[in-house]
């Protein structure tokens, strides 16, 4: 490691960046946040030639060093930190040829900063499509550095950085611009104030916070000290060097850079026309929207059973062989159970971020977003919230995190502030399983009402965001600036293995994050239920035994038993048949009673475990909340489930299972179990249309997700708006489901 | 920053109006963009491209007039109108006929 190369990878965005970072370290990557502040850090290794090791670090994608955003300042704050860990022995600076004039103002301004740096120019496969000519030996003597002309399409030219990266120490590190000419006077006093700092870094330093959204300013250090300028001053500045260093761009690339007009650009022009037609372009949008779902729903059922089969197997695998015992217990009723409630969204997930991600390496997001602009904006909300809305059906936190794009603080905070009433993956396995309960069968229009209720629920969930957003847009006092740019990139085939990257990697830290929370929640759910200090609890077995032998047991554990002997009756009959083996009248007999003292003994082992956890600790804590969430029609144990989904709400079903799975003997599945709940008090099923009804809805509403908060903290820099969203939205949901149970019921 | 923000928010009051601007132009015509003052645009946008002397030209306009979607320099973004209506231009007539 000591010996390896720090390598920044820096670009403009849509520049092919993250596929050149691909390239260079294959599966060799971590991603990570810098600390403190959300920005994603991708990292990875990368071996050169002659047994050199580089460390690349993948940076944010940025216009320019003149930082707007948290994302930018990250680069910004490493490449002015020379005792930065990461700080980089050389840039190589990911260009793209189409968009060479404005990516390298980027490189302009790297290169003035005296770090190595090497222009890598990207898609040269387009080139000859877009007639672009280009002088390399020319392009870099001008610019003073050495050119990797790259096509991550095609492979090529890769091997061109790594020996470039290999060679750094013999670039050049002299700075192509003064940029000092836009206000001589200014820097001049600088540089007698500072005599020893670099003009440039310093102007960056000076500059760094002028453009800045107020929630993400940063002190870096005070400047106030030595800047003679004011702010506006300080932004009319930077914007004259701008102007300044495009001079510089355009001198260089009438000499170097040739693109023959007549070349063919029709196949960009004419997808916008239909993408971003005002009738198409919706029609469009909307087929995609529901192809997604519909992968979603149907697609991801099959590889969804099979691993609800995979665990129950799993779980039953684990009672078989391992000995009998607390611990066995634990693994099989507690962690398996619990784990395999969140596996189970892995393929949901997957999809779903396999269509964003496609939507967006295409381009097509970007014309989502002008399409979506106009309409969005009456919500206080902006055509760039449309992604952060779309990424919210898979999971709430990459969809704050996608918040950054939008440039305006009111728009930005609202859309983080409503992004959690989109139904997230999390709600989905809740919605299904109680829809399957509560949901009568049946079509209209060739409709299951099933499927109608299912998209009833995401309806909802877009509503709530909406509808809260104007709200928002008319409470909320913020002045922030209005900018609304966006680059429209060129469409691009998506390169397969970036889509499966992002989705393997986003995959993966949502069952990571999210399993963690739920392993711990499980083995506490589990202790729990199967500890208990009363006598009850204590003398279980006995006092179960006097019960049975008085009362004899409940109605659902006599059908059950008749149900499972007849079962087994008609696999002997069917063993009989196929091996050809003829029982006697008697052996029959012996079977079909040894069978039913079997089955007697496991549903009284299971009303003794019933008994010992409505008498365990969390027995005891469920019938505390039973009286808050009676009204809503639900007994204690759903009062537990719904107070344990706080955390997170695909915990839910995983509760349930490990509330139901204490004493079950794990061949029920545990729709089964839930349709055979009895409310003790009407005697009538636990889950009915009104219960059902009334979990539906505040579930749709209620802000269940730490993780969720901990993000909202982290990008608002406060407590103020999750603390708000956690209490506005868990008050509202409780009410909505108070009000549909007492109509319903 | 406030003065800014009604400078933004009100795009189509007095001097504006008469002048010819990004927003004026229709689907395919083209512009050279005039001198402005800079410090009522996003450094964003000039970083984009968008400088005195370049040429503009609309691509597309979204429902409702807004956003719209310009190719500036080379440069193909879309911004809001009422960043257009700050953007003053030359007329270039031999772009009429597209």
């Amino acid at each position: 490691m000591s010996k390896s190369i720090n390598v920044a990878l820096i670009g403009n965005p849509n520049t092919g960046k993250t596929s050149v970072f691909n390239q260079l370290t294959g599966l060799k990557q971590k991603v990570g946040n810098y600390p403190g502040i959300t920005v994603e850090k991708k990292e990875g290794i990368c071996k050169l030639p002659r047994g050199v090791k580089a460390h690349i670090l993948d940076l944010p994608g940025t216009y320019s060093l003149n930082t707007t955003s948290l994302d930018e300042s990250v680069v910004v704050e490493l490449l002015l930190n020379k005792n930065d860990k990461d700080f980089p022995d050389v840039a190589v600076v990911i260009t793209d040829v189409e968009n060479l004039k404005r990516n390298l103002l980027l490189f302009t301004q790297i290169k003035d900063l005296k770090i190595p740096a090497i222009l890598v120019i990207n898609m040269a496969d387009r080139m000859s499509r877009k007639g672009i000519s280009l002088d390399i030996p020319l392009l870099e003597e001008k610019l003073n550095t050495k050119i990797a002309l790259v096509s991550t399409r095609k492979g090529t030219g890769v091997e061109r950085i790594k020996e470039l990266i290999a060679d750094y120490k013999s670039l050049s590190i002299s700075p192509v611009l003064d940029t000092t000419v836009i206000a001589p006077e200014y820097f001049d006093s600088l540089r007698e104030t500072f005599p020893k700092e670099d003009l440039y870094k310093l102007w960056l330093v000076i500059t760094q916070d002028v453009n800045f959204t107020p929630i993400e300013k940063k002190h870096i250090a005070d400047t106030s000290s030595f800047t003679t300028k004011s702010k506006s001053e300080l932004k009319r500045l930077q914007q004259k060097e701008t102007i300044l260093r495009y001079q510089f761009i355009n001198g260089i690339l009438k000499q170097t850079y040739k693109v023959d007009m007549n070349a063919a650009k029709g196949f960009r022009a004419a997808l916008d026309k239909i993408l971003t037609h005002r009738i198409f372009g919706y029609l469009i949008f909307f087929l995609i929207l529901l192809t997604i779902f519909q992968a979603i729903y149907d697609w991801s059922s099959y590889p969804m059973d099979m691993i609800d089969a995979f665990f129950a197997n799993a779980s039953e695998w684990v009672k078989d062989t391992m000995p009998p015992g607390v611990f066995t217990n634990l693994i099989a009723e507690g962690v398996l159970a619990g784990i395999g409630g969140i596996v189970i969204f892995i393929p949901q997930i997957a999809f779903l971020f396999l269509f964003i991600s496609l939507l967006e390496e295409s381009g097509y997001m970007s014309r989502v977003v002008f399409l979506m602009d106009r309409i969005m904006r009456p919500f206080g909300l902006s055509g760039k919230s449309v992604v952060p809305l779309i990424s919210g059906t898979a999971c709430a936190i990459p969809a704050i995190m996608a918040t950054r794009t939008i440039e305006n603080w009111k728009e930005r905070l609202i859309t983080i502030l409503v992004t959690p009433f989109t139904t997230c993956s999390a709600r989905l396995p809740i919605y299904l399983i109680i829809i399957a309960l509560v949901i009568p069968d049946g079509r209209f229009l060739g409709l299951s009402y099933q499927a109608l209720t299912l998209m009833f629920m995401y309806f909802i969930g877009f509503a709530a965001s909406l509808g809260s957003a104007m709200i928002l847009n008319k409470i909320l006092k913020i002045n922030s600036r209005s900018f609304f740019v966006m680059e429209m990139p060129n469409y691009k085939m998506p390169l397969l293995k970036n889509v499966a990257y992002t989705v393997v990697e986003k995959t993966k830290s949502f069952v990571v994050g999210a399993g963690k929370i739920i392993l711990a929640i499980s083995i506490i759910l589990w202790f729990l239920g199967s500890n208990g200090f009363s006598d009850k609890f204590k003398n279980a077995e006995t006092i179960i035994d006097t019960k049975l032998k008085a009362e004899g047991f409940s109605e659902y554990n006599q059908s059950r038993i008749e149900e499972h002997l007849a079962a087994y009756k008609a696999t002997l009959k069917n063993g009989e048949e196929k091996n050809n083996l003829r029982l006697t009248t008697r052996g029959l007999a012996d079977s079909l009673d040894r069978k039913k003292k079997e089955l007697v003994q496991t549903a009284e082992q299971e009303e003794i475990a019933s008994y010992k956890l409505e008498n365990s600790f969390m027995g005891y804590m469920g019938k505390a909340i039973e009286p808050i969430v009676r009204p809503l029609g639900y007994d204690w144990k759903i009062g537990i489930a719904v107070l344990t989904s706080f955390a997170a709400r695909e915990v839910f079903v995983g509760t349930l299972a490990t509330i139901y799975s204490v004493g079950n003997d794990g061949e029920e599945t545990i729709k089964n179990r839930m349709a055979a709940e009895v409310d003790p008090i009407t005697k009538k099923p636990l889950f009915n249309l009104a219960s059902g009804v009334s979990l539906l809805l505040f579930y749709a509403f209620a802000m269940q997700c730490m993780s969720t908060l901990a993000i909202v903290k982290r990008e608002t820099n406060t407590w103020k708006w999750p603390t708000m969203q956690l209490v506005f939205m868990s008050a509202f949901a409780y009410l909505v489901a108070l009000i549909a149970y007492q109509i319903l019921k | 920053m406030e003065k800014e923000q009604r400078k933004i928010q009100k795009p189509e009051s007095s001097s504006v109006k008469s002048n010819l601007t990004i927003a004026h132009l229709k689907r395919g015509q083209k512009g050279i963009i005039k001198e402005f003052a800079v410090d009522i645009l996003p450094i964003k946008l000039l970083e984009l491209g968008c400088l005195p002397g370049n040429e503009v030209e609309l691509v597309q306009v979204a429902p409702l007039n807004d956003p719209i979607y310009i190719n500036v320099n080379g440069s193909h973004i879309a911004i809001r109108r009422s960043v257009a209506l700050q953007i003053e231009l030359e007329l270039l007539e031999d772009s009429l006929a597209s």
